[in-house]
């Protein structure tokens, strides 16, 4: 059964039932779901979502579903863990990393929008279904629409990494290359989506598929004993995710669900070579000033982000902060969570931790702040990012590895 | 001279449908302007009441980004395409 009232625009709060749709058809705003909390909470508790399989639909009623989903049934539940040694190194004793390196199926964050979007797309009855991605969103979709048995079209940018072509293309998706960045790509999805009668997840399935992410922030809370916590840092792209988890914040807290009132401080990390929203921020205000991507960090590449302005507005409300950090620190970033922590996460996960240790030296995070990282991606699918030193070739011989280890051969460079 | 106009969806209640509309202009206001002539009632679909473009909307003049051009004085020429876009698609 679904609790959902319907769609309302976050710009002019026009109502609009539940239906296959873009935007506001008024002011063009993006358009919410909305849910009749007051019977979620006559319907559910605390103790049936903990009585419940670890994945994304232990929170189906706070979901846009009308009826049981049917494929993405693993997706999410993935790890919150308590990551002493980064802390050590960061400085913050009470750090903890979210870690959607490992969700299924594809290895990042984007499994839980699309596990929503594509589940929505088999109600709407839809002959196909697609996307504009940097990559993460490509793969995820391609894989849900497979195990959905439809036809899937994807666009991506021509300089995509080759393991997230194939990591789409293995799906039997239709995949497109399009000449250009990110926002010529969903320029042109949009326009798509305008005149094919598809689910293009992020078009036109966008109000469902954006409420999947809320089951990050949902995760984050109900893993620290039904807590926020004190701040948490998200990597911004479009600027959805630090939305979400601001709304799943705010929906446990208004059904009594959470042991102390949702105030996290919501800090936002970008690439330098792409942060239009950390500029707004640091400009106080919540205009966008549209870039052109220049970064390692492929999957945040969006010069013109369509939520950047409410996750500007977020970031300033509850007291957070944005900051910006080079591709070389990216690299250390991505290097300092390997090494200490054992999770290789992508780019963008690098963007993360780099802009947490500069949120700290910065004195925006302390050390007794209760922080979570957010890790959204795998870094399997990142790999030429990272430009490590080649293992030595030795023979196979107790001497060849006893004189090898001598000479430091095999350290990492 | 003159310049095809995408329309989207949501605008084309202004235009009895159609999506692609001729207009002869020199500047990307001028084009609005022709628009609203032809279409009562379009622009302040695309534009606040203070002029500027309204927060959700893109404009693309031969596929560029016009707040990287000149916005509303980009000039056009014969031929051009001006694509207007619903900002509401995105990523991360």
């Amino acid at each position: 059964m679904s609790f959902v009232k319907g769609l309302k625009c976050r710009e002019c709060a026009r109502e609009y039932p539940t239906k296959l749709l873009a935007g506001c058809d008024e002011c063009f705003g993006p358009l919410e779901v909305d849910y009749d909390y007051d019977a979620i909470r006559r319907s559910i508790s605390r103790d049936t979502i903990e009585s419940r399989s670890k994945s994304i639909w232990r929170y189906q009623e706070l979901l846009p579903l009308d009826s049981k989903p049917v494929i993405g049934l693993g997706t999410g539940g993935t790890p919150l863990v308590r990551a002493t040694r980064l802390g050590r190194v960061l400085g913050i004793d009470n750090l903890y990393l979210k870690n959607d390196s490992v969700n299924a199926p594809t290895l990042s964050f984007k499994d839980r929008v699309t596990a929503v979007a594509i589940n929505k797309a088999i109600e709407f009855k839809l002959e196909a279904v697609g996307c504009a991605s940097t990559g993460n969103l490509a793969n995820s979709t391609a894989a849900n629409a497979a195990a959905a048995g439809l036809p899937s079209f994807i666009l991506v940018p021509e300089n995509l990494e080759q393991a997230k072509i194939t990591a789409t293309s293995i799906y039997g998706a239709r995949l497109f290359k399009v000449r250009g960045n990110y926002d010529d790509v969903n320029r042109l999805c949009t326009q798509i989506a305008d005149r094919y009668p598809w689910g293009l997840v992020n078009v036109n399935l966008r109000p469902f598929y954006a409420e999947g992410s809320k089951t990050f922030g949902y995760e984050i809370a109900e893993q620290l004993g039904w807590r926020v916590p004190d701040a948490v840092v998200v990597p911004m792209a479009g600027g959805a995710l630090i939305s979400k988890i601001h709304k799943g914040f705010k929906e446990l807290d208004r059904l009594g669900w959470l042991e102390s009132p949702s105030n996290a401080r919501i800090y936002g990390a970008q690439a330098l070579g792409c942060n239009p929203i950390v500029d707004a921020v640091k400009r106080r205000t919540r205009d966008i000033r549209p870039v052109k991507p220049n970064t390692i960090a492929k999957s945040l590449a969006i010069g013109n982000p369509a939520d950047g302005y409410f996750a500007a507005g977020i970031i300033a409300e509850t007291g957070g902060w944005a900051e910006d950090v080079t591709d070389p620190e990216i690299v250390a970033g991505i290097r300092l969570l390997a090494e200490t922590e054992g999770i290789f996460t992508e780019t963008a996960g690098g963007v993360t931790v780099a802009v947490a240790k500069k949120l700290v030296e910065h004195a925006h995070i302390k050390w007794g702040d209760v922080t979570v990282l957010a890790i959204t991606g795998n870094g399997l699918k990142t790999q030429d990012a990272v430009q490590l030193a080649d293992a030595p070739v030795i023979e196979a011989k107790l001497a060849a590895f006893e004189a090898a280890i001598a000479t430091r051969a095999g350290a990492v460079a | 001279m003159s310049q095809r106009v995408v329309i989207p969806a949501p605008l084309r209640r202004f235009t009895a449908g159609t999506d692609l509309v001729e207009v002869d202009a020199t500047t990307l206001n001028e084009v609005l302007d022709k628009l609203e002539a032809k279409y009562p009632g379009i622009r302040g679909g695309i534009c606040e009441s203070s002029g500027s473009l309204r927060r959700f909307i893109n404009i693309y003049v031969d596929g560029e980004d016009v707040r990287f051009l000149n916005d509303l004085a980009t000039p056009v020429k014969d031929g051009t395409e001006v694509a207007i876009v619903p900002a509401i698609a995105g990523g991360l």
